[in-house]
């Protein structure tokens, strides 16, 4: 799939969770989300890019796909 | 000439819940309070003769044939005027009255043709009755109708014509323009025996205001407005109850058969979404459903530049079922999917997500509601806990204030919107946030209060600083949300709103609209008393759709605005069934009724029923398989319904990705754009060709019923069942209502919905079980589905989407009365008299710029791409922001539209788009480029299989 698309799916969502304002929270809100809507190999492709350096993702988007 | 099956009382109902009783020829009735001595002698039986009254209409009094006569009464009061009485006595029928009304017959006839065996209206018209039954068949006065002859007849409208010598100037139809429809397109002009009914300014129909409607046809007693196709087919013989195909309104229609053909359409006057009143589309535009582009027999072809082979149902049935068992075995479950339509019944869509589910093992099955109203959807259940609008649409009789966002719906919703003249031509307050200034803004009797031409894509900076108004100058209604609503999340909202970033003065850099104007919308919404929110795509269809649906459900909850009549959130739907195809499962992540596929109780129940092991993990949505599609992973898909390669953005992205595929199913009416990619072709079924139900934007669930046999031999819901069988999967339905059965066992908001009741109480609106017998119409009335009601903190988040030196203008979309959505069925109907080609939209200064006059063809780029169409100056539009509608392939505006999309459900951003325009002098050369360009993504793609 096309990472770029994904790491951009991915920042918006970090920005909707992004007023949060307990990080900790934050990032699970943004996982969950991942978890509940992103098919398993999106998941995976984004895993795998963070995996890579995460090039792109935004700093809250990064923790939240980081606990997926 | 209304309904053939409708009896007409003459007056409309009176809303009183009191009830009188008097006596009429004798017999005693008893009726409600305001009921006319018309209406009640018709209740008791009885028929007092008529011209200028109906149903539909308030009582006029003109015609003066409806005279009775009343104990201690002096003359012959006019029964459509007189009101009930307690104790009144009535005499509808004496040897007096008999000869008044005959003199009042006489007169008409007197200017009246008098050859009624060659009339169309011949044995439907009121005045023909009235003759007959006063025992009339020539005038003392007569001259032959020579007043009224020799003015020309008025064919232009291509579905009516009016017959200036058949119309004895009772003033139905204007009144019905003015009172139904709310257009004023009519008057009577001239005095006595010269009085004419014109159109606008003497304007044939086509040119004049009139938009076609048809109420005026229905409301005429004689044969001077009357309905083209009856006058070539012949007069229906038969009324058969259905619901309207094209918009979410879902108005009530009767059809009106001659032996399996359609000959005129009726709305349903006792329908509750449309209390008897239909538009263009649904009453007219039914011509495509035997249009001869129809595709009668299944095709099939190897590969998408092979030609189609017409083969028979077996085998058509036979090689897809073969082609996806390659492909599950070769690429794995999750390497196919299928795709519901909005447009098919509740019925059908449910069949074709369990046929993703079970037979194919798979989540993979989205809807076109995914590029509509998925943001609504999501946003409305974190916020509220339902997917779905809360109010009935005559909810807005009882609003003070509407607001109308991002939506118009004297276009897209044309029989709503006359409910809501009529609301605010009583008085309610209308606030507009439009870019554009819809028609709603300043029409006949109505002016907005407010509109707020705010830029694309900026919403939710809007809203948030309506918010900040509320909560900052203390007009919030903290008991109901401290009440109502979860307090910590309320509390954060608060003073989210109220930090000064989101202030109107703040805002206005950022939206262009004026803080005075914002500041006085958020005071009137916050007085209301009854606020009311209705919205549509232009809310949706953003970077920020589902922070904007969030948005508006945290307003109406500071406000107390939700949980009874006259107020409320209330999504204005697209397509007939997007709010049955979401209820029913059509998502990649939930069942019907909205549960998660990893919730392991609803998963079992449905394994259970089903019989088979279902997936736990969401599937793709209609954009990532795109992706997959071009990654290889993804390579068969069932489409129901859905013309992707016009309707979705970035047509080339979409091109490329079903050119990637190896077994592409497309099931539909007629060879659509996306068929050009397509292995499959499976001709499906129009509303007209099968039984099922729709579920309106008010939740309202309607019988559609059968009238023709399907073209090409199965109904939609058939065509599944027998795919399901070859994929070895058998299902065993007989008649959809079996379908709903299994979807009320399977879903709690439908447990009550059957046919049976369905029959009985004519629609239900969900949620219906035993809690709520026969369905509710007001959603939240005592506490929020979700139990306490969530705000949430909608930060505004600039769209990636901006104007720049290189494209400096925001396009956006949107849609016009007589054409519906990619055009496909409108297309093929004569609505094309009235547009037969999308044009952009362009503020005076915008053109000048660019040397752009009205009517010239203009280039349209942005990063995805270019198209080229004609261009309207318009002063509609503010400047900067160019808008078009997306009803043609040839226009192809989807080529500029980008694959930017929502946060939560990726619904794609139609709604913003940076593009320039110029000014073309050889739309061809730009029209033949384009088409190179299309065919060149498709072929290096071509499937290897
Ligand atoms: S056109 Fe028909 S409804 Fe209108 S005034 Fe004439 S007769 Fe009446
Ligand atoms: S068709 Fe509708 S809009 Fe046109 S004149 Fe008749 S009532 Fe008015
Ligand atoms: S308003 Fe919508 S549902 Fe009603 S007739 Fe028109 S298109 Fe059909
Ligand atoms: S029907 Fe009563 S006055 Fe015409």
């Amino acid at each position: 799939m096309n990472i770029e698309r994904l790491v951009t799916m991915a920042n918006d969502i970090a920005a909707f969770f992004a007023s949060e304002p307990d990080p900790d929270a934050a990032a699970d809100q943004v996982a969950n989300h991942l978890r509940k809507f992103w098919e398993p190999r999106m998941r995976a492709e984004i895993r795998g890019s963070l995996e890579q350096g995460g090039n792109g993702l935004s700093p809250l988007a990064r923790r939240g796909v980081e606990r997926l | 000439m209304y309904a053939i099956d409708h009896k007409d009382l003459g007056t409309p109902a009176a809303a009183s819940g009191e009830s009188v009783t008097l006596d009429i020829d004798g017999s005693t009735v008893t009726v409600p309070v305001g009921t006319s001595v018309m209406r009640a002698a018709a209740l008791a039986g009885g028929q007092i003769p008529k011209l200028c009254a109906t149903d539909s209409l308030k009582a006029f009094g003109s015609c003066r044939l409806c005279l009775v006569e009343i104990e201690g009464r002096k003359g012959f009061p006019a029964s459509c005027t007189t009101e009930v009485a307690a104790g009144m006595k009535v005499r509808t029928q004496s040897a007096r009255l008999q000869k008044l009304r005959r003199g009042v017959v006489e007169l008409y006839v007197s200017d009246h043709p008098l050859d009624c065996d060659e009339c169309p209206a011949n044995g439907h018209c009121e005045l023909q009755d009235a003759a007959e039954e006063l025992g009339v068949e020539g005038s003392r006065y007569a001259n032959g109708g020579a007043t009224q002859r020799g003015v020309a007849q008025d064919a232009s409208n291509p579905y009516f014509v009016f017959n200036p010598d058949l119309c004895i100037v009772c003033s139905r139809c204007v009144r019905a323009c003015d009172e139904v429809q709310g257009t004023l397109a009519l008057t009577i002009e001239g005095r006595g025996f010269d009085s004419r009914v014109s159109a606008s300014q003497h304007q044939p129909f086509l040119e004049s205001e009139c938009v076609s409607c048809g109420a005026c046809v229905e409301a005429c007693p004689t044969a001077a407005l009357t309905e083209k196709l009856p006058l070539s087919l012949g007069a229906p013989t038969e009324a058969v109850s259905t619901t309207c195909g094209y918009c979410g309104v879902g108005c009530s229609l009767k059809a009106e058969v001659k032996e399996e053909t359609v000959v005129r359409m009726v709305p349903n006057r006792a329908g509750t979404a449309n209390n008897g009143h239909a538009c263009v589309k649904g009453r007219f535009a039914f011509g495509y459903a035997t249009h001869a582009d129809r595709v009668r027999s299944p095709m099939i072809r190897k590969r998408i530049t092979d030609p189609w082979r017409e083969v028979s149902w077996e085998e058509a049935f036979a090689y897809t079922a073969a082609e996806f068992k390659r492909i599950r075995k070769k690429y794995g479950p999750d390497s196919v999917g299928g795709i519901t339509s909005s447009r098919c019944t509740n019925e059908e869509t449910f069949l074709v997500q369990k046929l993703v589910r079970a037979a194919l093992g798979t989540n993979n099955v989205d809807t076109c509601a995914r590029v509509c109203h998925s943001a609504t959807g999501y946003g409305l259940k974190h916020t509220l806990g339902e997917s779905a609008g809360t109010q009935a649409f005559t909810s807005v009789n009882n609003a003070d204030v509407i607001v109308l966002i991002g939506a118009n719906p004297t276009d897209g919703h044309p029989v709503f919107a006359s409910q809501l003249k009529r609301r605010l031509r009583q008085g309610a307050k209308l606030i507009v946030l439009d870019p554009r200034a819809i028609d709603l803004v300043r029409t006949p009797h109505i002016e907005a209060v407010a509109h707020l031409p705010l830029r694309p894509g900026t919403n939710v900076a809007v809203m948030n600083a309506l918010s900040h108004v509320i909560v900052t100058e203390g007009l919030a209604n903290d008991a109901y949300a401290e009440a109502r609503c979860e307090v910590d999340t309320y509390r954060k909202w608060k003073a989210f709103v109220a930090d000064p970033r989101n202030s109107p003065e703040s805002t206005e850099a950022i939206s262009g609209v004026p803080a005075a104007l914002v500041r006085k919308a958020a005071r009137i919404y916050a007085a209301g008393p009854n606020s009311a929110i209705y919205y549509g795509l232009g809310v949706t269809e953003h970077s920020q759709g589902t922070t904007m649906v969030m948005a508006i459900a945290n307003i109406a909850m500071a406000t107390g605005n939700l949980g009874r009549e006259g107020v409320g959130v209330s999504p204005l739907r697209g397509q007939n069934n997007v709010q049955g195809s979401c209820d029913m499962g059509s998502f990649p992540h939930e069942f019907s009724g909205y549960r998660h596929v990893s919730d392991a109780a609803t998963r079992s129940l449905f394994e259970g029923a089903w019989n088979a092991k279902l997936a736990s993990e969401p599937g793709l949505r209609i954009p990532n398989m795109f992706e997959a599609a071009l990654d290889g992973s993804f390579r068969g898909l069932y489409i129901q319904g859905e013309d992707f390669v016009q309707s979705d953005p970035n047509t080339n992205h979409v091109v490329a990705a079903l050119s990637a595929m190896e077994c592409v199913v497309v099931q539909d009416l007629f060879l659509i754009e996306t068929a050009r990619y397509a292995h499959v072709f499976l001709p499906g079924s129009t509303f007209l060709e099968k039984d099922g139900t729709f579920t309106n934007a008010e939740r309202r669930i309607s019988r559609v019923r059968k009238v023709m046999e399907p073209l090409a031999g199965l109904a939609d819901w058939e065509i599944t069942m027998r795919l399901a069988q070859a994929l070895g999967y058998p299902m065993h339905y007989s008649h959809p209502s079996e379908i709903m059965d299994e979807i009320a066992r399977l879903t709690p908001t439908f447990r009550g919905v059957n046919y049976e009741k369905l029959e009985r109480l004519g629609s239900i609106q969900w949620p219906c079980n035993d809690a709520a017998p026969e369905g509710t119409p007001t959603m939240h009335v005592d506490s929020f589905v979700r139990g306490k009601g969530k705000f949430y903190v909608t930060e505004y988040v600039a769209t990636s989407e901006r104007s720049t030196s290189r494209f400096p203008l925001l396009l956006t979309t949107g849609r016009v009365l007589y054409q519906y959505n990619v055009g496909t069925q409108t297309r093929r109907t004569s609505n094309l008299a009235w547009q037969s080609e999308d044009r952009l939209e362009i503020h005076p200064d915008d053109a000048e710029d660019r040397g752009i006059a009205n009517g010239d063809w203009v280039g349209v780029t942005s990063r995805a791409g270019d198209t080229v169409m004609r261009a309207v100056v318009s002063r509609r539009m503010t400047p900067g922001v160019v808008y078009t509608t997306f009803h043609f392939p040839e226009s192809g505006v989807n080529l500029v539209t980008t694959e930017n999309s929502d946060w939560a459900t990726n619904c794609p951003e139609y709604k913003v788009t940076a593009v320039e325009v110029v000014r073309v002098g050889h739309p061809e050369a730009w029209q033949e480029r384009i088409r190179a360009e299309r065919s060149a993504q498709r072929s290096p793609a071509m499937p290897s299989a």
